[in-house]
């Protein structure tokens, strides 16, 4: 089993436990936010896209990985960009005042 | 400098990315800071992405930034779309999320001149088929969401075993592949195979069953990116595939606790088909209507009100007719507050986003643990839209479907309201007995209109 398998096991089973933690303190009241702005973070396979896309190995390869870019690309805009939208609209009673 | 040098600045920027993504999903924890963390996540991911476009070996800008461009295109106008549009928006996002996944996996398979190592062969293999059933499975649920395909679950026999053989299918490709990568022919098969194993998983799912689905959806969708970061080695997409994989997960399972069903019966179970036999069987029983008139009266009579929205009022646009009947209510001194469970509507917290966007405070939005302690001591239970979540049989008939599914117990307040287009049973075609107890009135009609009604009776416009 090659070692980056390995380190790569490592971080994804801390990173999950990370995760778990911290997203089980969500309010509840926020979750549709808390799914679209997990989106966006998750939109970040954009780096890979822009790797595969940008070294130009074969035409193939390079057309999969553009569609990745805008695909991805188009998450993490729109994602970001709901979710803020979205949490604005949540005031206390205080807030409106 | 040289690029040797260039790659370890990279990775100090991955770095900072990863400590901003978790710092950004622990602001979330409360909705004053939750807008810092918007903040953090951006500051990430252009970190990351400005420092990507700095990599060594890049060659070909052109092919980079004409599809962040024409990403941009997308994600901007599916960031401003209405706040109705939020679930089909949601599991759309999933859908490009998994297929930019499965593109890179493909891709990763073809590139280089070296052919791929088993192991590496497995990792990619099982990465391209969850992204690309991911991909499938999300499309048709943004689809059954958006209701360009019928929201009722679509089952035939033997659906579930033609289901699991194309996945096993798909696995046997994979396994094949594993035997000999070079099989080139045999990869985009299982690529195909899995595409059509994702539109056999969601089409048999209703739409009352979407916030498990889409959670579950949202979970592989994370846990294929954080498959292709094993791919590729790069730990940013396994700490932010994992992030998003475990958020999903997490709420698949509030979700399906919320439902007292588990994840197979969710998947395989086909819930949601009318039943016919038990509405056959049932007897005539009467119920109570009452006008927007009676109805007014009643709620200003009262000293506290739960109103209780569900998917029919996300559906009748009713938020802002609610929002003016609480606004009512709450200078007449009524206490108002609403009822939040956890699967009202098609996705998780999607009653929250409805009223949150109608300016009702957030804090008057009252979990289902935190509110049923309260109900016997509520005047009057608005339930507007509502039903599988209020319905009593739940507690105490063993024989229904929904049978130990936790409710909002609106049966224990004084009196009950139910605004409700007809007595037809619901989505998942059960009967309710709430409807038929002695404190109940049956308000008939479109959400938006009978609570304008009842506004108008309270001098509102």
């Amino acid at each position: 089993m090659p070692q980056d398998f390995i380190s790569n096991l490592y971080v994804f089973i801390l990173a999950g436990f990370v995760g778990f933690e911290v997203i089980r303190r969500v309010s509840p009241l926020l979750h549709t936010p808390l799914m679209s702005l997990t989106n966006a973070l998750d939109a970040i396979v954009v780096v890979a896209a822009i790797i595969i896309a940008g070294r130009h190995e074969t035409m193939l390869t390079t057309v999969l990985g553009a569609i990745a870019v805008a695909a991805s690309f188009s998450n993490m805009v729109g994602g970001f960009l709901i979710t803020d939208r979205m949490l604005r609209m949540f005031k206390s009673r205080s807030k409106q005042q | 400098m040289s690029a040797f040098d260039l790659q370890q600045y990279l990775d100090f920027a991955y770095i900072a990315a990863v400590v901003l993504f978790v710092l950004s999903l622990k602001f979330l924890s409360s909705p004053t800071t939750a807008r810092m963390g918007v903040l953090c996540g951006e500051i990430g991911a252009a970190l990351a992405v400005l420092a990507t476009l700095l990599t060594p070996g890049l060659r070909e800008y052109r092919w980079i930034l004409i599809p962040l461009i024409i990403g941009a295109g997308f994600g901007i106008p599916l960031g401003l779309v209405h706040m109705t549009a939020v679930p089909q928006r949601t599991a759309l996002s999933h859908a490009f999320g998994a297929l930019s996944a499965a593109m890179i996996g493909i891709a990763e398979y073809y590139v280089g001149t070296a052919p791929v190592t088993r192991f590496e062969m497995g990792e990619i293999a099982l990465e391209v088929i969850i992204g690309s059933l991911t991909f499938t499975g999300s499309l048709i649920a943004a689809g059954k969401l958006q209701e360009f395909l019928p929201q009722r679950p679509i089952v035939y026999r033997g659906q579930n075993i033609v289901s699991l053989s194309v996945l096993a299918g798909a696995l046997g490709l994979a396994i094949a592949l594993v035997v000999n990568p070079a099989n080139t022919l045999l990869f985009p098969i299982m690529v195909v195979v899995a595409l059509i194993f994702g539109v056999l998983l969601v089409t048999p799912i209703g739409g009352a069953d979407m916030p498990t689905v889409i959670s579950l959806l949202n979970s592989y969708a994370g846990f294929s990116a954080a498959l292709l970061g094993f791919v590729l080695n790069s730990k940013v997409l396994v700490v932010a595939g994992a992030l998003d994989g475990s958020s999903g997960f997490i709420l698949s399972v509030i979700m399906c606790k919320a439902m007292n069903r588990s994840f197979a019966n969710v998947m395989f179970g086909a819930f949601g088909q009318v039943q016919v036999s038990a509405a056959g069987a049932k007897e005539e029983r009467v119920v109570r209507s009452a006008s927007p008139e009676e109805a007014a009266a009643i709620l200003s009579a009262a000293s506290k009100v739960v109103i209780v929205p569900g998917y029919g009022m996300a559906v009748a646009q009713a938020q802002h007719k609610v929002r003016e009947l609480y606004d009512l209510l709450s200078k007449k001194g009524v206490d108002v507050r609403f009822a939040i469970h956890p699967v009202a509507g098609r996705m998780p917290g999607h009653m929250n986003v409805l009223l949150a966007e109608a300016d009702i405070p957030y804090d008057r939005l009252i979990e289902m643990d935190e509110i049923n302690g309260d109900f016997p001591q509520t005047d009057v239970a608005l339930v507007i839209g509502a039903n599988d979540v209020t319905n009593p049989a739940a507690r105490t008939d063993q024989s229904s479907p929904i049978f130990g599914m936790p409710i909002l117990d609106v049966d224990k307040a004084h009196t009950v309201m139910v605004i409700k287009r007809s007595m037809n049973p619901g989505f998942a075609g059960i009967d309710n007995p709430l409807y038929y107890l002695d404190q109940t009135l049956m308000l008939f009609g479109d959400a938006k209109q009978f609570v304008g009604g009842i506004v108008k009776e309270l001098g509102g416009h």
